[in-house]
Protein backbone atom coordinates (compact mmCIF):
# COMPACT_ATOMS: atom_id res chain seq x y z
CA UNK A 1 0.00 0.00 0.00
CA UNK A 2 1.42 3.36 -0.88
CA UNK A 3 -0.10 6.73 -1.44
CA UNK A 4 1.82 8.81 -4.42
CA UNK A 5 1.08 12.01 -4.59
CA UNK A 6 1.67 14.31 -7.92
CA UNK A 7 -0.41 17.48 -7.63
CA UNK A 8 0.63 20.37 -10.13
CA UNK A 9 -1.38 23.16 -9.17
CA UNK A 10 -5.03 24.18 -7.58
CA UNK A 11 -6.66 27.14 -8.00
CA UNK A 12 -9.49 28.85 -6.26
CA UNK A 13 -11.94 31.60 -7.49
CA UNK A 14 -13.88 33.47 -4.98
CA UNK A 15 -16.80 35.27 -4.80
CA UNK A 16 -15.38 37.97 -6.66
CA UNK A 17 -14.01 35.84 -9.58
CA UNK A 18 -10.57 36.69 -9.32
CA UNK A 19 -8.12 33.23 -9.13
CA UNK A 20 -5.94 32.48 -6.45
CA UNK A 21 -3.34 29.69 -6.99
CA UNK A 22 -3.43 27.67 -3.54
CA UNK A 23 -1.33 25.17 -4.65
CA UNK A 24 2.07 25.57 -6.92
CA UNK A 25 3.48 21.92 -7.38
CA UNK A 26 4.13 19.19 -4.38
CA UNK A 27 4.49 15.68 -5.21
CA UNK A 28 5.43 12.90 -2.82
CA UNK A 29 5.11 9.33 -2.30
CA UNK A 30 4.48 8.07 1.25
CA UNK A 31 4.38 4.07 2.24
CA UNK A 32 2.13 2.30 4.29
CA UNK A 33 3.59 2.13 8.40
CA UNK A 34 5.07 5.91 7.63
CA UNK A 35 3.87 9.01 9.24
CA UNK A 36 4.18 11.89 6.78
CA UNK A 37 4.19 15.74 7.95
CA UNK A 38 3.31 17.92 5.71
CA UNK A 39 5.20 21.27 7.66
CA UNK A 40 4.39 25.23 5.97
CA UNK A 41 3.27 28.05 7.51
CA UNK A 42 -0.74 28.92 7.96
CA UNK A 43 -2.64 29.43 5.24
CA UNK A 44 -0.26 28.13 2.68
CA UNK A 45 -2.50 25.55 1.56
CA UNK A 46 -2.21 22.15 3.54
CA UNK A 47 -5.88 22.18 4.39
CA UNK A 48 -6.81 22.17 0.68
CA UNK A 49 -4.33 19.49 0.23
CA UNK A 50 -6.22 16.90 2.41
CA UNK A 51 -9.41 17.88 0.97
CA UNK A 52 -7.48 16.64 -2.71
CA UNK A 53 -5.83 14.01 -1.28
CA UNK A 54 -9.19 12.50 0.98
CA UNK A 55 -11.09 13.03 -2.24
CA UNK A 56 -13.23 15.82 -1.34
CA UNK A 57 -11.73 17.95 -3.73
CA UNK A 58 -11.37 16.37 -7.51
CA UNK A 59 -10.61 19.58 -9.17
CA UNK A 60 -7.23 20.01 -9.10
CA UNK A 61 -4.20 19.81 -11.74
CA UNK A 62 -2.13 16.35 -11.51
CA UNK A 63 -2.24 12.63 -10.22
CA UNK A 64 -2.97 10.70 -6.93
CA UNK A 65 -3.16 7.34 -6.93
CA UNK A 66 -4.05 5.85 -3.43
CA UNK A 67 -5.41 1.91 -2.72
CA UNK A 68 -8.76 1.78 -3.42
CA UNK A 69 -11.65 1.69 -1.00
CA UNK A 70 -9.63 2.60 1.37
CA UNK A 71 -10.82 3.30 4.70
CA UNK A 72 -9.89 6.53 5.57
CA UNK A 73 -9.91 8.86 9.29
CA UNK A 74 -9.19 11.80 9.50
CA UNK A 75 -9.33 14.35 12.50
CA UNK A 76 -10.61 17.79 11.41
CA UNK A 77 -9.03 20.54 12.57
CA UNK A 78 -12.50 21.42 14.12
CA UNK A 79 -13.38 18.08 15.58
CA UNK A 80 -17.03 18.10 13.14
CA UNK A 81 -18.51 15.89 15.58
CA UNK A 82 -22.91 15.06 15.95
CA UNK A 83 -23.86 17.92 18.43
CA UNK A 84 -26.84 15.32 18.86
CA UNK A 85 -24.94 12.33 19.47
CA UNK A 86 -23.21 11.35 22.57
CA UNK A 87 -19.31 10.83 22.36
CA UNK A 88 -20.16 7.18 22.24
CA UNK A 89 -22.93 7.37 19.51
CA UNK A 90 -20.35 9.64 17.76
CA UNK A 91 -17.52 7.17 17.57
CA UNK A 92 -19.89 3.79 16.93
CA UNK A 93 -21.53 5.60 14.13
CA UNK A 94 -18.80 5.42 11.83
CA UNK A 95 -16.94 2.76 13.30
CA UNK A 96 -20.04 -0.14 13.63
CA UNK A 97 -17.86 -3.03 13.40
CA UNK A 98 -15.57 -1.61 16.46
CA UNK A 99 -16.46 -3.88 19.33
CA UNK A 100 -16.40 -2.69 23.24
CA UNK A 101 -13.27 -4.32 23.94
CA UNK A 102 -11.41 -2.11 21.11
CA UNK A 103 -13.62 1.13 22.33
CA UNK A 104 -13.11 0.76 25.63
CA UNK A 105 -8.98 0.48 24.97
CA UNK A 106 -9.14 3.49 22.53
CA UNK A 107 -11.31 5.40 25.16
CA UNK A 108 -8.85 4.47 27.77
CA UNK A 109 -5.68 5.54 26.23
CA UNK A 110 -7.22 9.02 25.24
CA UNK A 111 -9.02 9.59 28.57
CA UNK A 112 -12.53 9.13 27.60
CA UNK A 113 -14.06 6.77 29.34
CA UNK A 114 -15.47 9.91 31.97
CA UNK A 115 -17.34 11.39 29.15
CA UNK A 116 -18.82 8.58 26.80
CA UNK A 117 -22.60 9.97 27.38
CA UNK A 118 -21.87 13.28 27.05
CA UNK A 119 -22.75 15.37 24.37
CA UNK A 120 -19.86 17.46 22.49
CA UNK A 121 -21.60 20.65 23.45
CA UNK A 122 -20.38 19.72 27.19
CA UNK A 123 -16.50 19.17 25.82
CA UNK A 124 -13.54 21.45 26.12
CA UNK A 125 -11.91 21.56 22.75
CA UNK A 126 -9.04 19.24 23.98
CA UNK A 127 -11.82 16.73 25.14
CA UNK A 128 -13.89 16.81 21.39
CA UNK A 129 -10.51 16.90 19.77
CA UNK A 130 -10.13 13.77 21.27
CA UNK A 131 -13.08 12.08 20.51
CA UNK A 132 -12.47 12.77 16.86
CA UNK A 133 -9.45 11.10 17.05
CA UNK A 134 -10.95 8.26 18.70
CA UNK A 135 -13.98 8.34 15.73
CA UNK A 136 -10.89 8.25 13.37
CA UNK A 137 -8.68 5.31 14.84
CA UNK A 138 -12.21 3.46 15.78
CA UNK A 139 -12.56 2.55 11.85
CA UNK A 140 -9.31 1.61 11.50
CA UNK A 141 -8.24 3.09 8.87
CA UNK A 142 -5.89 2.15 5.98
CA UNK A 143 -5.52 6.34 5.59
CA UNK A 144 -5.31 8.37 8.55
CA UNK A 145 -5.67 12.24 8.14
CA UNK A 146 -5.00 14.85 11.24
CA UNK A 147 -5.54 18.24 10.09
CA UNK A 148 -3.69 20.38 13.14
CA UNK A 149 -5.14 18.03 16.03
CA UNK A 150 -2.99 19.76 18.43
CA UNK A 151 -3.06 23.34 17.47
CA UNK A 152 -4.98 25.85 19.63
CA UNK A 153 -4.42 24.01 23.20
CA UNK A 154 -2.20 24.65 25.89
CA UNK A 155 1.48 23.58 25.82
CA UNK A 156 1.19 20.57 29.07
CA UNK A 157 -2.17 19.15 26.81
CA UNK A 158 -0.27 19.24 23.63
CA UNK A 159 2.16 17.07 24.49
CA UNK A 160 0.06 14.54 26.22
CA UNK A 161 -2.43 14.09 23.75
CA UNK A 162 1.23 13.65 21.23
CA UNK A 163 1.80 10.98 23.86
CA UNK A 164 -1.38 9.50 23.04
CA UNK A 165 -1.07 10.12 19.34
CA UNK A 166 1.91 8.64 19.16
CA UNK A 167 0.98 5.23 21.03
CA UNK A 168 -2.16 5.22 18.90
CA UNK A 169 -0.25 5.22 15.73
CA UNK A 170 2.89 3.33 16.84
CA UNK A 171 0.41 -0.27 16.61
CA UNK A 172 -0.90 -0.19 13.29
CA UNK A 173 0.43 -0.14 9.89
CA UNK A 174 -1.53 2.66 7.99
CA UNK A 175 -0.40 5.31 6.17
CA UNK A 176 -0.47 8.48 7.58
CA UNK A 177 -0.47 12.14 6.80
CA UNK A 178 -0.24 14.44 9.83
CA UNK A 179 -0.52 18.62 9.06
CA UNK A 180 0.71 21.05 11.21
CA UNK A 181 3.02 24.91 11.65
CA UNK A 182 4.60 23.14 14.50
CA UNK A 183 8.28 22.24 13.67
CA UNK A 184 8.09 20.07 17.32
CA UNK A 185 4.70 18.77 17.19
CA UNK A 186 6.51 17.48 13.29
CA UNK A 187 9.85 16.15 14.56
CA UNK A 188 8.44 14.11 17.57
CA UNK A 189 5.42 12.44 15.43
CA UNK A 190 6.57 12.27 11.70
CA UNK A 191 9.12 9.59 9.73
CA UNK A 192 9.32 11.89 6.66
CA UNK A 193 8.56 15.58 6.37
CA UNK A 194 7.50 17.91 3.62
CA UNK A 195 8.33 21.05 4.28
CA UNK A 196 6.15 23.58 2.09
CA UNK A 197 5.93 26.88 1.19
CA UNK A 198 4.04 29.54 1.50
CA UNK A 199 1.43 30.17 -0.87
CA UNK A 200 0.60 29.00 -2.90
CA UNK A 201 2.47 25.83 -1.59
CA UNK A 202 5.48 24.05 -3.10
CA UNK A 203 7.55 21.29 -1.70
CA UNK A 204 10.64 23.23 -0.59
CA UNK A 205 12.63 19.81 0.74
CA UNK A 206 11.70 16.40 2.01
CA UNK A 207 13.00 15.32 5.02
CA UNK A 208 13.11 11.78 6.25
CA UNK A 209 13.80 10.88 9.60
CA UNK A 210 15.62 7.19 10.04
CA UNK A 211 15.42 7.07 14.00
CA UNK A 212 12.05 5.32 14.77
CA UNK A 213 9.38 8.12 16.92
CA UNK A 214 10.11 6.28 20.36
CA UNK A 215 13.89 6.35 20.09
CA UNK A 216 14.50 9.87 19.26
CA UNK A 217 16.79 11.56 22.00
CA UNK A 218 16.42 15.24 22.59
CA UNK A 219 19.78 15.95 21.04
CA UNK A 220 18.60 14.32 17.67
CA UNK A 221 15.22 16.20 17.92
CA UNK A 222 16.57 19.52 18.66
CA UNK A 223 19.05 19.31 15.49
CA UNK A 224 16.60 18.06 13.11
CA UNK A 225 14.29 20.95 14.42
CA UNK A 226 17.17 23.26 13.61
CA UNK A 227 17.45 21.77 10.26
CA UNK A 228 14.19 22.68 9.25
CA UNK A 229 13.80 26.12 10.63
CA UNK A 230 16.53 26.71 8.58
CA UNK A 231 15.01 25.44 5.50
CA UNK A 232 12.25 26.41 5.53
CA UNK A 233 13.24 30.01 6.14
CA UNK A 234 15.33 29.63 2.84
CA UNK A 235 18.87 29.38 4.11
CA UNK A 236 20.85 28.71 0.85
CA UNK A 237 23.13 26.29 1.54
CA UNK A 238 21.01 24.22 3.29
CA UNK A 239 18.96 23.80 0.32
CA UNK A 240 21.44 22.69 -1.77
CA UNK A 241 22.04 19.93 0.06
CA UNK A 242 18.56 18.35 -0.25
CA UNK B 1 -49.45 26.38 38.52
CA UNK B 2 -49.05 29.88 36.54
CA UNK B 3 -51.41 27.62 33.68
CA UNK B 4 -54.20 26.83 35.95
CA UNK B 5 -53.99 30.60 37.37
CA UNK B 6 -53.59 32.20 33.89
CA UNK B 7 -56.86 29.75 33.56
CA UNK B 8 -58.71 31.35 36.43
CA UNK B 9 -58.11 34.27 35.23
CA UNK B 10 -59.55 33.80 31.59
CA UNK B 11 -62.61 32.04 33.71
CA UNK B 12 -63.38 35.36 35.55
CA UNK B 13 -62.88 37.55 32.91
CA UNK B 14 -65.66 35.62 30.66
CA UNK B 15 -67.87 36.12 33.95
CA UNK B 16 -67.52 39.73 34.11
CA UNK B 17 -67.91 40.61 30.33
CA UNK B 18 -71.18 38.22 30.22
CA UNK B 19 -72.52 40.68 33.73
CA UNK B 20 -71.58 43.84 31.33
CA UNK B 21 -72.99 42.13 28.27
CA UNK B 22 -75.94 40.57 29.07
CA UNK B 23 -76.44 36.50 28.75
CA UNK B 24 -77.68 36.73 25.53
CA UNK B 25 -74.47 37.74 23.84
CA UNK B 26 -72.23 36.42 26.15
CA UNK B 27 -73.43 33.40 28.15
CA UNK B 28 -71.73 32.78 31.80
CA UNK B 29 -69.77 29.93 31.77
CA UNK B 30 -72.09 27.55 33.86
CA UNK B 31 -75.00 27.88 30.59
CA UNK B 32 -72.46 26.90 28.13
CA UNK B 33 -71.18 24.50 30.59
CA UNK B 34 -74.60 22.53 31.12
CA UNK B 35 -74.54 22.79 26.86
CA UNK B 36 -71.78 21.06 26.61
CA UNK B 37 -72.47 18.47 28.56
CA UNK B 38 -76.02 17.79 26.99
CA UNK B 39 -74.17 17.40 23.67
CA UNK B 40 -71.62 15.19 25.17
CA UNK B 41 -74.28 13.15 26.78
CA UNK B 42 -75.98 12.53 23.11
CA UNK B 43 -72.80 11.63 21.64
CA UNK B 44 -72.53 14.48 19.32
CA UNK B 45 -69.70 16.53 21.04
CA UNK B 46 -67.64 13.33 20.25
CA UNK B 47 -68.79 12.52 17.22
CA UNK B 48 -67.96 15.93 15.71
CA UNK B 49 -64.79 16.24 17.34
CA UNK B 50 -63.65 12.77 16.08
CA UNK B 51 -64.90 13.41 12.83
CA UNK B 52 -62.98 17.17 13.17
CA UNK B 53 -59.57 15.67 14.22
CA UNK B 54 -59.16 12.81 12.13
CA UNK B 55 -59.53 15.34 9.52
CA UNK B 56 -57.08 17.04 10.78
CA UNK B 57 -55.09 14.20 11.40
CA UNK B 58 -55.27 13.15 7.29
CA UNK B 59 -54.28 16.97 6.29
CA UNK B 60 -51.92 17.57 8.00
CA UNK B 61 -49.95 14.33 7.72
CA UNK B 62 -50.28 14.78 3.87
CA UNK B 63 -49.53 18.34 3.80
CA UNK B 64 -46.72 17.86 5.95
CA UNK B 65 -44.73 14.81 4.41
CA UNK B 66 -45.18 16.14 0.76
CA UNK B 67 -44.45 19.58 2.10
CA UNK B 68 -41.11 18.23 4.25
CA UNK B 69 -40.23 16.63 0.73
CA UNK B 70 -40.80 19.21 -1.80
CA UNK B 71 -39.06 21.84 0.54
CA UNK B 72 -36.25 19.26 0.73
CA UNK B 73 -35.47 18.93 -2.43
CA UNK B 74 -36.14 22.76 -3.46
CA UNK B 75 -33.49 23.56 -0.74
CA UNK B 76 -30.71 20.94 -2.09
CA UNK B 77 -31.29 21.15 -6.18
CA UNK B 78 -31.34 24.85 -7.66
CA UNK B 79 -33.50 24.04 -10.01
CA UNK B 80 -36.16 22.58 -8.43
CA UNK B 81 -35.83 25.60 -6.47
CA UNK B 82 -36.69 27.82 -9.66
CA UNK B 83 -39.31 25.49 -11.33
CA UNK B 84 -41.19 25.51 -7.80
CA UNK B 85 -40.78 29.07 -6.74
CA UNK B 86 -43.46 30.99 -8.64
CA UNK B 87 -46.18 28.23 -7.60
CA UNK B 88 -44.99 28.39 -4.24
CA UNK B 89 -45.36 32.49 -4.18
CA UNK B 90 -49.06 31.76 -5.70
CA UNK B 91 -49.85 28.89 -2.69
CA UNK B 92 -48.56 31.15 -0.21
CA UNK B 93 -50.71 34.07 -0.80
CA UNK B 94 -54.02 32.18 -2.16
CA UNK B 95 -56.97 33.11 0.52
CA UNK B 96 -57.79 29.45 2.17
CA UNK B 97 -61.02 30.52 1.54
CA UNK B 98 -60.49 30.41 -2.52
CA UNK B 99 -58.41 26.98 -2.50
CA UNK B 100 -61.97 25.46 0.01
CA UNK B 101 -64.45 26.92 -2.72
CA UNK B 102 -62.45 25.88 -5.32
CA UNK B 103 -61.83 22.45 -4.20
CA UNK B 104 -65.84 21.84 -3.43
CA UNK B 105 -66.50 22.77 -6.77
CA UNK B 106 -64.10 20.84 -8.91
CA UNK B 107 -64.31 17.93 -6.33
CA UNK B 108 -67.44 18.30 -5.36
CA UNK B 109 -69.22 18.36 -1.75
CA UNK B 110 -66.56 15.39 -0.46
CA UNK B 111 -64.30 14.01 2.21
CA UNK B 112 -61.79 14.27 -0.48
CA UNK B 113 -62.28 17.87 -1.55
CA UNK B 114 -61.86 18.85 2.34
CA UNK B 115 -59.26 17.02 2.95
CA UNK B 116 -57.34 18.30 0.30
CA UNK B 117 -58.42 21.78 0.60
CA UNK B 118 -56.85 21.91 3.83
CA UNK B 119 -53.66 20.44 3.22
CA UNK B 120 -53.03 22.15 -0.04
CA UNK B 121 -53.65 25.75 2.80
CA UNK B 122 -51.15 24.28 4.74
CA UNK B 123 -48.47 22.28 2.22
CA UNK B 124 -46.38 25.68 1.11
CA UNK B 125 -45.50 27.03 4.33
CA UNK B 126 -44.27 23.60 5.18
CA UNK B 127 -42.23 23.53 2.50
CA UNK B 128 -40.60 27.45 2.82
CA UNK B 129 -39.80 26.23 6.37
CA UNK B 130 -37.77 22.67 5.03
CA UNK B 131 -36.12 24.26 2.07
CA UNK B 132 -34.89 27.31 4.37
CA UNK B 133 -33.94 23.76 6.52
CA UNK B 134 -32.01 22.50 3.38
CA UNK B 135 -30.24 25.21 2.81
CA UNK B 136 -28.96 25.72 6.55
CA UNK B 137 -27.46 21.91 6.26
CA UNK B 138 -23.83 21.91 7.69
CA UNK B 139 -21.37 21.56 4.85
CA UNK B 140 -18.62 20.29 7.17
CA UNK B 141 -20.89 17.87 8.92
CA UNK B 142 -21.82 16.87 5.09
CA UNK B 143 -17.97 16.50 4.59
CA UNK B 144 -17.36 14.47 7.66
CA UNK B 145 -20.08 12.10 6.50
CA UNK B 146 -18.41 11.22 2.97
CA UNK B 147 -15.07 11.14 4.39
CA UNK B 148 -16.59 8.02 7.12
CA UNK B 149 -18.19 6.61 3.90
CA UNK B 150 -21.37 6.31 5.85
CA UNK B 151 -24.42 4.55 4.16
CA UNK B 152 -27.33 7.14 2.37
CA UNK B 153 -29.80 5.83 4.89
CA UNK B 154 -27.45 6.66 7.98
CA UNK B 155 -25.93 9.80 7.36
CA UNK B 156 -29.79 10.77 6.20
CA UNK B 157 -31.17 9.60 9.97
CA UNK B 158 -28.28 10.79 12.59
CA UNK B 159 -26.56 13.68 10.39
CA UNK B 160 -29.16 15.38 7.99
CA UNK B 161 -32.57 14.41 9.62
CA UNK B 162 -31.01 16.53 13.30
CA UNK B 163 -30.10 19.38 11.65
CA UNK B 164 -33.59 19.42 10.03
CA UNK B 165 -35.89 18.64 13.00
CA UNK B 166 -36.19 22.23 14.40
CA UNK B 167 -37.44 23.38 11.25
CA UNK B 168 -39.50 20.27 10.77
CA UNK B 169 -41.05 21.41 14.61
CA UNK B 170 -41.04 24.92 13.55
CA UNK B 171 -43.31 23.57 10.43
CA UNK B 172 -45.52 21.77 12.56
CA UNK B 173 -46.22 23.82 14.95
CA UNK B 174 -46.81 26.80 12.80
CA UNK B 175 -48.64 24.69 10.25
CA UNK B 176 -50.75 22.66 12.98
CA UNK B 177 -52.32 25.95 14.20
CA UNK B 178 -53.13 26.70 10.53
CA UNK B 179 -55.05 23.21 9.84
CA UNK B 180 -56.87 24.08 13.42
CA UNK B 181 -58.43 26.83 11.97
CA UNK B 182 -59.21 25.96 8.23
CA UNK B 183 -60.46 22.50 9.19
CA UNK B 184 -64.00 24.26 10.84
CA UNK B 185 -64.03 26.76 7.78
CA UNK B 186 -64.14 23.82 5.35
CA UNK B 187 -66.57 21.74 7.17
CA UNK B 188 -68.97 24.78 7.37
CA UNK B 189 -68.73 25.30 3.71
CA UNK B 190 -68.93 21.55 2.57
CA UNK B 191 -69.51 18.62 5.08
CA UNK B 192 -72.43 17.57 6.78
CA UNK B 193 -70.42 16.94 10.28
CA UNK B 194 -67.70 18.04 12.43
CA UNK B 195 -67.20 21.19 14.73
CA UNK B 196 -67.16 23.62 11.99
CA UNK B 197 -70.68 22.18 10.54
CA UNK B 198 -72.08 22.31 14.51
CA UNK B 199 -70.99 25.94 14.39
CA UNK B 200 -72.76 26.97 11.28
CA UNK B 201 -76.12 25.44 12.55
CA UNK B 202 -75.68 27.23 15.95
CA UNK B 203 -74.91 30.14 14.04
CA UNK B 204 -77.76 29.99 11.50
CA UNK B 205 -80.08 29.16 15.05
CA UNK B 206 -78.05 31.86 17.34
CA UNK B 207 -77.74 29.35 19.55
CA UNK B 208 -74.68 30.71 21.48
CA UNK B 209 -74.34 28.26 24.39
CA UNK B 210 -74.01 25.42 21.48
CA UNK B 211 -71.66 27.46 19.55
CA UNK B 212 -69.24 28.26 22.21
CA UNK B 213 -70.03 24.98 23.27
CA UNK B 214 -68.40 23.55 20.38
CA UNK B 215 -65.80 26.28 20.10
CA UNK B 216 -64.50 25.40 23.85
CA UNK B 217 -64.36 21.86 23.52
CA UNK B 218 -62.62 22.17 20.17
CA UNK B 219 -60.01 24.39 21.63
CA UNK B 220 -59.61 22.16 24.52
CA UNK B 221 -58.57 19.31 22.23
CA UNK B 222 -56.19 21.68 20.81
CA UNK B 223 -54.64 22.33 24.11
CA UNK B 224 -54.20 18.62 25.00
CA UNK B 225 -52.66 17.99 21.76
CA UNK B 226 -50.44 20.66 22.06
CA UNK B 227 -49.21 19.48 25.50
CA UNK B 228 -49.63 16.08 25.66
CA UNK B 229 -47.72 15.54 22.26
CA UNK B 230 -46.45 18.67 20.33
CA UNK B 231 -44.61 19.65 23.23
CA UNK B 232 -43.06 16.53 24.79
CA UNK B 233 -41.88 15.75 21.11
CA UNK B 234 -40.33 18.81 20.95
CA UNK B 235 -38.13 18.66 24.28
CA UNK B 236 -37.12 15.20 23.07
CA UNK B 237 -36.01 16.37 19.64
CA UNK B 238 -33.60 19.18 21.79
CA UNK B 239 -32.26 17.47 25.07
CA UNK B 240 -29.10 17.67 23.23
CA UNK B 241 -29.00 21.49 23.37
CA UNK B 242 -28.22 23.35 26.27
CA UNK B 243 -30.98 24.60 28.35
CA UNK B 244 -31.72 28.38 28.37
CA UNK B 245 -31.58 29.55 32.18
Amino acid sequence: MRLEVDIAGKTFRNAAGEQHDVIAGVAFALDAGEVGVLVGPSGCGKSTMLRILSGLDPDFEGRISRPADARIGFVFQEPRLLPWRSVEENVRLVAPQADEAKLSALFEILELNAHRNHFPGELSLGLARRVALARAFAVEPAFLILDEPLASLDAALAARMRDQIAMLMDNRAMITLLVTHDVDDAVRLGDRLFLLSPRPARLLAELPIHTPRGTRGEAEIAAIKLDVIRRINGDPSARESV
Amino acid sequence: MPRLLSFAVLLTTWWIGSLLAGDAKLPPPPTVLSAMIAEARSGDLFFHLGVTLARVALAFTLAMSLGSAIGYLMGRVRLADRLGDPWLILLLNLPALVVIVLAYIWAGLTEVAAIAAIAINKLPTAVVTLREGARALDAALDEMATIFALPRWKKFRHVVLPQLSPYVAAAARSGLSLVWKIVLVAELLGRPNGVGFEIGVAFQLFDIPRLLAYSLSFAAVVLLIETLLVQPFEARLSRWRPRAA
